[in-house]
């Protein structure tokens, strides 16, 4: 146990890097902040005028609003489905004992080394294109007529490519988990009489539900700031089919110009994610108990 | 019911051979336990029996069935693991109702059975709680739960008792052996022990290297060790060995003497020594005691003998107490 002299001379060692984060944090959040109640456009330099909530009302009426919210969640939702369900679909694969392991398991691992504007664009030349795509390529081979993904299903194929990116990471973490699951208590189950399916839903999930919590927490941050791949792929077209929150901040400041209304939007972000952390932390808070 | 036979039993783990072939008949209602150094392949043997491991060759039948190739959940059997093995997310009550779940048993009959095991146990009072808040002994006592409530024809344990700290082992060794008087059903032990096998075995099996060395009650081995390996294994504190002269005197080639056979007495006898440490317990004096030819031997005296670190003692086996044993380390 540590004296309060040690105490305090902890939190005096430790007090320069929480004054540098919070800084780093409270800075720009605080002008976020300020330029929210501004009227600042950068068409007309030297206008800024207080305004107080006008910038928000605008931006809360705007019907892209809502319709970005619900991409970001859809997005969000999406995305966090495919990955769980597959990730753990995927360790299960992983952790039998084959031929090669450790090749499989580098390749299973490669997309999350990708940066996302490149796997992106590969996803829409290379795959989604739909004439010279891999998927058109095999919808004309079986004499299907060819999709345009991301002008017919933009926001599915989104949700796509961000899967594909965040698999491994899912896999990787939940492979992980099953490695450490005890193998006499499977053995003790294998005697008791559980067959496969009874095995994996009375021990190895209720055994992930801590790596799975982690994995939902930590994809949760990442996806609600989701960008490359929309900016690359639809540009959250067409119409405001694939733009989430992001996207329209971004589309609100730097092709609309208008900095004030961006702000806002950036609050209201700050404040949704806000939300979505008190759900994760009380769900955290039940699986760690 | 429940008796096992393996005919010719082999394992091997791609080139190593653990178990190059055993034939063991363990009748129904016997306490049969395996013995032997760590790696003799004791808990192999279990969990081939068991069906966690596939046999290389051999037949295993139990009741006279040919169950080689069962899976593990249709031999009838149930095992207690060394870790216990218990499903740390379900509570003692679901832990215990298990293997009863899986055999899609009726809820009531389930909490019927439940009930019963948790009395027998002394569990009653804890079957809602998770294994996470159960101390060891209770923890054990749990994976014995879930094994009893299945109504197996045998019983395995694996090393049930090497988690525990000493006292707590003495006790649940007599909890183990009053439920196999209770229950008369079969069990198979495997323990590296020699004491948990002398106090719970009807029939102990020694084993070294994948191969029985000897198969006898417990005093039968003591008696009349079938080789120098299980004359050491067997007692406690082990066999006394000695080559040579002393050997030759008696026409063998080694001769062994357990510690509580020799005559002691501090002015005369068959072998000069002088005592090294000295380990006065009250009921019994363990004397360690370098011989005069550099062997390093111990005797127990009943009692208390009053001798210290330095001391001239001498030794004397006790007339028909003397194991002979040839060249090759076989009993004569």
């Amino acid at each position: 146990m540590a004296t309060r002299h040690q105490t305090t001379l902890a939190r005096l060692m430790v007090a320069p890097s929480v004054l540098l984060l919070l800084g780093w944090m409270i800075v720009p959040l605080g002008m976020t902040l300020w330029f929210s109640f501004q009227s600042y456009n950068l068409l007309s330099p030297g206008m800024e005028r207080f305004i107080g909530f006008l910038n928000y009302e605008y931006f809360l009426s705007d019907p892209a609003f809502w319709t970005s919210m619900r991409n970001t969640l859809m997005l969000v939702g999406g995305v966090l489905v495919i990955t769980v369900g597959g990730g753990i679909a995927l360790a299960l694969l992983l952790d039998q004992p084959m031929r090669g392991q450790g090749m499989v398991r580098i390749l299973v691992i490669a997309p999350f080394f990708i940066m996302p504007t490149v796997s992106a664009l590969v996803w829409k030349n290379m795959f989604m294109n739909p004439v010279n795509g891999l998927f058109a390529w095999m919808a004309k081979a079986v004499g299907a007529q060819p999709i345009d993904f991301l002008a017919e299903a933009p926001l599915m194929s989104i949700i796509l490519i961000v899967s594909w990116q965040w698999l491994p990471f899912a896999t990787l973490i939940l492979l992980t988990a099953l490695q450490s699951l005890d193998s006499e208590q499977m053995e003790a189950a294998e005697m008791d009489g559980a067959g496969a399916f009874s095995k994996f839903t009375y021990l190895v999930l209720p055994h992930l539900s801590r790596a799975i919590t982690v994995v939902i927490l930590i994809e949760t941050i990442f996806l609600l700031s989701v960008f490359a791949e929309i900016l690359v792929t639809t540009n959250g077209g067409p119409g405001y089919q694939s733009t989430n929150l992001t996207f329209l901040v971004y589309s609100q400041a730097l092709l609309q110009f208008d900095v004030g209304g961006a702000s806002a939007g950036g609050i209201v972000a700050v404040i949704l994610a806000n939300i979505v952390a008190i759900f994760l932390m009380r769900m955290i808070g039940k699986t760690l108990e | 019911m429940g008796s096992i036979t393996l005919k010719s039993v082999r394992k091997a783990f791609g080139d190593v051979e653990v178990i190059p072939g055993v034939d063991l008949e363990i009748n129904d209602g016997e306490f049969v336990v395996f013995v032997g150094p760590s790696g003799c392949g004791k808990s192999t043997l279990l969990r081939l029996i068991a069906g966690l491991e596939d046999v290389s060759s051999g037949q295993i039948l139990i009741d006279g069935q040919d169950v080689t190739h069962a899976a593990p959940a249709r031999r009838g059997l149930a095992m207690v693991f060394q870790s216990y093995a218990l499903y740390p997310h379900m509570s003692v009550r679901k832990n215990i109702a298990f293997p009863l779940k899986m055999a899609g048993m009726a809820a009531a009959e389930q909490e019927r059975r439940v009930s019963h095991a948790a009395g027998i146990l002394n569990l009653t009072d804890y079957l809602d709680r998770r294994p996470g808040q159960l101390s060891g002994g209770q923890r054990q006592r749990v994976a014995i739960g879930r094994a009893i409530v299945r109504e197996p024809s045998a019983f395995l344990f694996d090393e049930p008792l090497s988690n525990l700290d000493a006292a707590l082992r003495v006790n649940m060794r007599v909890e183990i052996s009053e439920l196999h008087k209770k229950l008369a059903t079969t069990m198979v032990y495997v323990t590296h022990d020699q004491v948990e096998a002398m106090t719970m075995a009807d029939k102990i099996v020694v084993l070294r290297a994948g191969r029985i060395e000897q198969v006898g009650s417990p005093l039968d081995l003591y008696r009349r060790p079938a080789n120098r390996f299980v004359a050491g294994f067997i007692g406690s504190p082990n066999m006394n060995f000695l080559e040579g002269q002393a050997a030759g005197t008696h026409d063998a080639h080694a001769i062994g003497v357990r510690p509580e056979h020799w005559r002691l007495s501090t002015s005369e006898g068959a072998f000069g020594g002088t005592v090294g440490v000295a380990e006065h317990l009250g009921s019994d004096t363990f004397l360690h005691v370098d011989l005069d030819d550099g062997t390093h031997v111990v005797a127990r005296a009943e009692g208390e003998f009053p001798v210290d670190h330095g001391d001239r003692i001498h030794l004397t086996p006790q007339e028909g107490r003397v194991y002979r044993f040839d060249q090759q380390g076989l009993a004569i």
